[in-house]
């Protein structure tokens, strides 16, 4: 011991650390007078009516104000907000006058069908060949053919207007990030934040100063978009070999050139990562933001989800995943593009067939067009549907199923779901708070635990309490699930090149599906229920679990593994006893994304009813309650946040003691 | 003696929170205690020497020792912490951004270890890079790109990018890059380090077969004292910082100021450094009929001075007797204290 050890001279009111055993008395105290205090105080159950801070009414009532009255160096904030959306409101329509309005100012039709889909089709033989070529026809073949087209072109506007707009704001902070200390400090936090915080909580508080419709949409797809274009931004350029900006200079490169001649070029790859990521994050939120009145696929498949017309969704749904996967691939593809060297031999023609052919469809095709309508867009007449069939099949499918499959929804509706659910909901708010602050504090000291006890604390005093329990347990049973799930996997993964390889292009392809589609075979199979809300969460939030804890057990030093045969271990021993624990730090971070997705699409699934804060945003956007939605979609980020950072301090803790560098 | 290209006096370089401040405490000399006391890095310290006008001066030295920094003071890419530098006369710290820049599209040529190609333009537009920032036009300096292209061997594949090419291949387009503004100073940090030892060699004959050429004045970093010697007139080395000799390769193998620098010279291959001048001894006695040159190198002469049974006479250039070589002296050189 030494001297100093007797007078600990922290000023900190708390202990230094506890000891394993002392953290478990204090775990059992805690909830100990959590209860007891629930027992003489009802308000530890309920925070008490008279008690509830009413932030709600304010936000609500700052909003009008601001909207109303408000002035900024004596503009109206009103008239700001008009200009915003104006501005903006320009390319959305020029955007839908080229795709399926028509261009009445030139008095041209739209783009006829025709020529998009072969332009589509020309652009992915440019970028993949004949089979890319073959995926982008068949997929937009099926979009006309499936009387979809208006819709995907509807939502294809507002996609067309975000990327560039999400890519170059993304690319222009990112640059800041890199070129200034002070940016750096400000901006990383905040995109750390906006990481851990779900699709819906951007779409409140822009709902609330624009109208609905697409330039909500438009602005809340932007932000919600841009933060990959940022880090890929800031990876790309901080990953420059100094060789080769040292080679620039020394080629006279001025500061601009040497940003924009070489070290953006140079980063091209991790940028066109960031763009592909850019692309489907604004696919994935043009979707969702159907809540707020954006028109096109996104709003048709809720509507025929409400209806329960599976029929019509599964061929909705069908449709944007293909526009997901063709956007991928055609992003990736670019990437990836391999250079032509003989180019400079060709002739103009070889070289640019593509653009010429393109030009001679589009010029007759609009010509075509005027004789026969359907040039321009099938009528429905012309197209196909297999709604109805699909809806008997579905019908016939879950008469025979429903023997097997409807216990099992009960079983575990009554004897998990709702024991767990009744669970959380009687489960006092000191307990909750106590149990998590103290974690916190184990794990990441004070700025972790002020941080937790602030945001639990904004949940609790403005009464919701109940709401946020509601999401909070619906999160923490499917997040059990897909860690059930997930980690097995991705150890069978580990012992099976060949399982790997299959089980990584499953995964590729589910994380390319924006995660409104989840929700359909959900329905399909369960209903609308609580049961078919983790059956929708499970499939979209495994993923990351899978892959965490595949290239955790992959990264393994083959030493330490050789090491632990020679020391005579089973195969299982050595799973168990040594690669298990050396990747449990990277499995947490798996973990700790698939919770974030949980999160994220448990916010989804309020749209196909739930009780949570997701239903709130849901029911808030439409009612034009501003303060609440802006609350609720704050929780849903708040509750993000705080799994993400007990989460992250825990495995890199963890990381620490194993000797990793971070 | 010819003109002084470019120069240092006093040059410092000090890595660490505040270079600046922690030099002034130290009253411009801080010691070896005070960088460990401090924790700061003295990458270069009190450095001073000249680059002269059509020499190929080399820098030697262990990994770490400082090497890299001088070149990057010399061409600013680092600002020396003290000191002073000057090109052809002009103060070159005085230089701000626009005439640094100047320079470096004009003046100064570099090679990098890691060749330091853009690995989105092919080889030709690398090459045609500098001329680009230079603002020449589009067809004059694809035809310039085009003819260093073919000076390096590399004619054919001016299409290729950096990322289908050899690492040999990569480093003639390094070459060809910074030879493209024709310099005036040639810089070259390790550039066949990262080459295997075959293509290594094929490439410093490349070099020295451009060097007849171009004639440059070149300042060039090796690891490899046996390169070293093959391609410069003068070879600095340098430990922990500081400069501790620099000299031509005969005065280090023959007069090292340190042990540091006989260890370097020790593998060297004296043979082909030292000449006939350094060893010979006055003449005296029966001398043989063949002459050797006093210029010659210890190698090319063993054979003519170990067949003979007497010591050769050794001439000037005027054809004048100065001193004898005997097949002692030659051993000595050639097995002699170098164990
Ligand atoms: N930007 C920097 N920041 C801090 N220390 C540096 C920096 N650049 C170089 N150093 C330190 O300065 C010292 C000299 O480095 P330098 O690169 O000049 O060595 P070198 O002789 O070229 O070595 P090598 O043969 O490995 O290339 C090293 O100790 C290095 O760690
Ligand atoms: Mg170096």
């Amino acid at each position: 011991m030494t001297d100093q050890a007797g007078g600990s001279t922290s000023t900190n009111f708390l202990p230094d650390s506890l000891k394993g055993h002392e953290a478990k008395v204090a775990y059992v105290a805690i909830i100990t007078l959590g209860v007891l205090l629930s027992f003489v105080w009802s308000g530890a159950t309920r925070w008490p009516q008279e008690w509830v801070l009413p932030l709600e009414g304010w936000i609500t009532d700052g909003i009008n104000w601001l909207k109303r009255e408000a002035h900024i160096f004596g503009v109206q904030v009103k008239d700001i907000t008009r200009a915003i959306g104006a501005t903006l409101k320009l390319p959305i329509k020029w955007a839908e006058y080229l795709l399926f309005r028509g261009m009445k100012p030139l008095g041209l039709g739209p783009l006829p069908w025709v020529a998009v889909t072969a332009g589509v089709a020309l652009l992915g033989h440019w970028i993949g060949g004949i089979r890319l070529a073959m995926l982008c026809l068949l997929s937009f073949l099926y979009l006309s053919f499936f009387h979809l087209w208006k819709d995907s072109m509807q939502t294809m506007a507002v996609v067309l207007v975000a990327v560039p707009l999400a890519a170059l704001i993304g690319l222009g902070l990112g640059i800041w990030v890199t070129r200034s200390k002070r940016a750096a400090k400000i901006i990383s936090p905040i995109f750390d934040l906006m990481q851990a915080t779900p699709h819906m909580a951007y779409l409140a508080p822009v709902a609330a100063f624009f109208a609905a419709g697409p330039v909500t949409a438009l602005i809340a797809t932007v932000v919600f978009a841009m933060p990959p274009m940022a880090r890929c931004t800031i990876l790309g350029l901080q990953t420059v070999p100094s060789d080769i900006l040292e080679s620039g200079k020394m080629s006279g490169c001025t500061q601009r050139q040497l940003l924009w001649k070489v070290a953006l070029p140079s980063a091209k790859r991790t940028l066109m990562l960031g763009l592909n990521q850019v692309v489907m994050q604004t696919l994935a939120m043009v979707v969702i933001a159907s809540i707020a009145g954006q028109p096109g696929l996104g709003h048709k498949l809720l509507y025929s989800l409400q209806q329960l017309r599976i029929g019509l969704a599964i061929e909705q749904g069908i449709a944007i995943t293909l526009l997901a996967i063709v956007l991928d691939r055609l992003t990736q593809g670019f990437a990836y593009r391999e250079v032509d060297h003989f180019a400079a031999t060709k002739s103009f023609l070889q070289r640019n067939w593509h653009w010429i052919a393109f030009i001679a469809i589009l010029i007759v095709s609009y010509v075509a067009a005027e004789y026969f309508r359907e040039v321009k867009i099938l009528a429905r007449k012309q197209t196909f549907s297999f709604a109805r069939e699909m809806n008997d099949g579905i019908r016939e499918f879950n008469k025979i199923a429903y023997p097997f499959l409807n216990p099992f929804k009960e079983w575990m509706t009554t004897y998990v779901l709702l024991n767990i659910r009744d669970f959380f909901l009687w489960l006092p708010w000191p307990v909750f708070v106590g149990t998590v602050a103290l974690a916190a504090w184990r794990l990441g000291k004070a700025p972790v635990l002020w941080l937790c006890l602030a945001l639990m604390a904004s949940f609790i005093v403005t009464g919701f309490w109940v709401e946020t329990m509601q999401t909070t347990y619906l999160v923490l049973i499917s997040g059990i699930f897909c860690v059930l799930i997930g980690v097995p996997i991705g150890i069978w993964c580990s012992r099976s090149e060949r399982v790997a390889n299959i089980t990584m292009s499953v995964c590729d392809t589910l994380q390319t599906f924006p995660s409104f589609i989840y929700l359909i075979p959900a329905i399909m199979l369960f209903n609308v229920s609580i049961f078919s809300n983790v059956i929708a969460i499970i499939p979209y939030a495994t993923v990351p679990a899978i892959r965490y804890t595949y290239l955790g057990l992959k990264g393994i030093s083959p030493v330490t593994i050789e090491a632990a045969k020679m020391n005579g271990a089973t195969p299982s021993q050595s799973l168990w006893k040594v690669e298990l624990p050396i990747a449990v730090p990277e499995i947490m971070l798996g973990i700790n994304q698939t919770i974030m997705m949980a999160l994220a699409m448990t916010a989804i699934t309020a749209l196909i009813g739930s009780t949570d804060l997701g239903q709130e945003v849901v029911r808030a956007i439409s009612t034009q309650n501003y303060g609440r939605g802006i609350l609720c979609g704050f929780f849903i980020a708040a509750l993000g946040i705080i799994a993400d950072r007990l989460i992250q301090a825990w495995a890199s803790e963890r990381k620490k003691q194993l000797g990793f560098n971070e | 003696m010819s003109d002084i290209k470019i120069s240092c006096r006093n040059m410092w370089k000090v890595f660490g929170a505040n270079p600046h401040a922690f030099m002034n405490r130290h009253n411009g000399a801080p010691t070896d205690e005070d960088f460990k006391a401090e924790g700061y890095i003295g990458a270069v310290r009190d450095v001073s020497f000249d680059v002269h006008e059509g020499e190929i001066l080399m820098i030697m030295g262990l990994s770490g020792s400082g090497k890299s920094t001088v070149i990057r003071c010399l061409t600013r890419l680092n600002d020396p912490t003290s000191g002073t530098m000057t090109y052809e006369g002009r103060d070159l710290l005085a230089a701000n951004e626009e005439e640094l820049i100047d320079l470096r599209r004009h003046n100064m040529g570099m090679v990098f270890q890691n060749f330091g190609l853009l690995p989105h333009r092919n080889v030709l537009e690398n090459v045609a890079f500098p001329l680009e920032m230079q603002g020449m036009e589009n067809s004059k300096r694809i035809a310039r790109a085009k003819e260093m292209v073919d000076l390096v061997g590399l004619g054919g594949r001016e299409t290729y990018f950096p990322g289908e090419l050899s690492g040999g291949q990569q480093q003639r387009v390094g070459i060809a890059r910074s030879l493209a503004v024709e310099p005036d100073i040639w810089f070259l940090d390790e550039p066949f380090s990262a080459l295997d030892p075959l293509i290594r060699a094929e490439m410093q004959d490349e070099f020295i077969r451009l060097q007849k050429l171009l004639n440059k004045t070149i300042v060039f970093i090796t690891h490899d004292f046996e390169e070293a010697t093959k391609l410069a007139d003068r070879i600095g080395i340098m430990k922990d910082g500081k400069m501790v000799q620099m000299d031509t390769a005969e005065q280090l193998v023959l007069n090292p100021a340190d042990d540091y620098v006989a260890k370097f010279a020790k593998n060297a291959p004296h043979e082909r450094i030292i000449s006939v001048g350094a060893v010979m001894k006055p003449a005296k006695g029966k001398l043989a009929t063949s002459t050797v040159p006093k210029s010659a190198k210890i190698g090319d002469v063993a054979a003519q001075v170990l067949d003979s049974d007497l010591p050769c006479a050794v001439v000037d250039d005027a054809g004048k007797k100065v001193g004898m070589i005997s097949r002692k002296m030659i051993s000595e050189v050639l097995f002699g204290e170098r164990a």
